[in-house]
């Protein structure tokens, strides 16, 4: 009996991951993307450690990641269309497909079993099983002529197994629903309004809004409503100025909101806007160091932290949500590419890509308090996300 | 015709890649692959930029690539990067483009 108990003890040891000998949770993890040498470094955000680098994951330029809900694994949605499936807790690509020819990120839905990716090559979305990474649908993008098929942007999740995405090249805003099984029911609003760039939905899942490149706005459809279709918000907010050069596309990732404004970024002026969410109209905007890319509120909402395109993106502003003001000027280093908070804020993680690494700052002195060699770092994202609706 | 002939003469000159300095040379290099590739990919694959792989330039004519850098494209998100680049940088480009950029 004994004998028996000791060689199950020693096939249970046998069979046990490479790393679960220490026995770890997912809750403080998150990973960077190192986008030129197409690697993912998984970090520890509590001990600000990197725990393993995960090599193979194709051209990562522009690339993005989602959370299972169980925050073990991230999916990382590359350029060159590929997909690839990462155990944060053993540091290794479990699964990878390429699904497109090139493509722009991606999604999970609510209840974690499928995920989405916006393609631009060949346009449309595609959806595969989280667990497998087999194709569930297919949704191809309008009809552009040649051949071709729009591109689709800002492609998030909302409530009731739905995909939202936007259209660049037809300015639609789509809504895939997968509640009633894998055929998706796919509600087409048109004319929204011209290029949409990237999109967002609020922290409660209800508002879609979509940035417009091709002219002054944005377009925000209600999801709780979406038979209304989309309305026009803020559409004349660069009335009689000649735009200044784009020479990075903003990002609507997340949602700036401090009590009942929102902040975006303006396109072509150095201004970040500020939306009163109860009535949707503007109610101010603030002018800044250069043409915005980032605008992410503290997860408390105290203040909002804003990143720049080219020329200026050696260069982070700190603003007052109360008064609009300015608070404090940043500049952590040459290419500021992206920032995540942790998910109660005490500290923010920042990558500086010609810098060749991540700063984490405290957010209330907004001092360095760590730094973590990196490749050429863009994206970061924390596990925390997995419960987040629309990240 | 004297002027015809230069104008052609200028015109097949080939784009050298030692027209700028090394050091503004690192800096354009950096630039493409980072800057340019938010757009047009890393590799130059595409994006919601097009295509800049030698095979999709092949078609167009040095003059109107540097231009168009220069100059930007209106009416869809290319820019104008007059305001950050020379024109002997955008042609240094234009030719680092042909050799094939990746990371």
């Amino acid at each position: 009996m004994k004998r028996l108990f000791t060689v199950l003890v020693a096939a249970m040891i046998a069979a046990a991951p490479a790393l679960a000998d220490e026995v770890r949770s997912t809750g403080a993890l998150g990973i960077v993307i190192e986008r030129a040498a197409g690697t993912v470094a998984v970090i520890d955000t509590r001990a600000h450690t990197r725990l393993a680098t995960v090599e193979g994951l194709g051209d990562l330029s522009h690339a993005s990641a989602v959370f299972s809900p169980d925050e073990r694994y991230a999916y990382i949605f590359g350029r060159d269309g590929g997909l690839s499936k990462i155990d944060v807790l053993t540091g290794t690509l479990v699964n990878r497909v390429m699904q497109s020819g090139n493509s722009i990120g991606g999604a999970i839905s609510d209840n974690g079993r499928l995920v989405a990716v916006a393609n631009y090559e060949p346009g449309g979305v595609r959806v595969f099983d989280a667990d497998t990474l087999a194709p569930v649908a297919d949704i191809p993008a309008t009809d552009i002529g040649n051949g071709k098929r729009s591109k689709v942007v800002g492609l998030a999740d909302a409530p009731g197994r739905r995909f939202v995405f936007s259209l660049w090249d037809t300015g639609e805003i789509w809504i895939a629903d997968f509640s009633a099984g894998p055929q998706p029911v796919v509600t087409r609003i048109t004319d929204i309004g011209a290029n949409p760039y990237d999109a967002l939905i609020t922290p409660d899942g209800r508002y879609y809004v979509a940035g417009l490149f091709g002219e002054d706005g944005l377009a925000l459809v209600d999801l709780w409503h979406p038979e209304k279709g989309a309305r026009r918000i803020l559409d004349s907010y660069g009335r009689g100025e000649e735009p200044l050069p784009v020479y990075k596309m903003p990002h609507l990732e997340g949602w700036a909101v401090a009590g009942r404004h929102a902040f975006v970024p303006a396109v072509g002026r150095h201004e970040v806007l500020v939306i009163d969410m109860d009535t949707w109209t503007e109610a101010g905007r603030i002018p800044v160091h250069g043409q915005p890319v980032f605008v992410m509120a503290e997860p408390g909402g105290r203040h909002v932290w804003v990143n720049f395109a080219v020329p200026h993106n050696d260069t982070l502003q700190v603003l007052d949500t109360e008064t609009l003001a300015i608070v404090e000027t940043l500049t952590p280093g040459p290419g500021v590419l992206h920032m995540e908070f942790a998910p109660r804020g005490d500290q923010v993680w920042m990558s500086v890509r010609d810098g060749n690494e991540v700063q984490v700052r405290d957010t209330l002195t907004r001092k360095v308090i760590a730094t973590l060699p990196a490749d050429k770092p863009s994206g970061i994202f924390m596990t925390a996300r997995a419960h987040r609706i629309g990240l | 015709m004297v002027r015809l002939a230069a104008i052609l003469l200028l015109a097949a000159l080939p784009v050298a890649a030692q027209d700028v300095a090394p050091q503004r040379a690192a800096a354009l290099e950096n630039m493409l692959i980072q800057d340019c590739g938010s757009c047009h990919g890393l590799r130059m694959t595409g994006g919601l930029g097009a295509p800049l792989t030698p095979d999709a330039l092949a078609d167009w004519p040095d003059d109107g690539l540097v231009a168009t850098i220069l100059h930007g494209r209106p009416g869809t998100a290319m820019p104008p990067w007059k305001a950050l680049l020379s024109p002997d940088d955008a042609r240094w480009m234009v030719g680092r483009l042909r050799q094939g950029v990746t990371p």
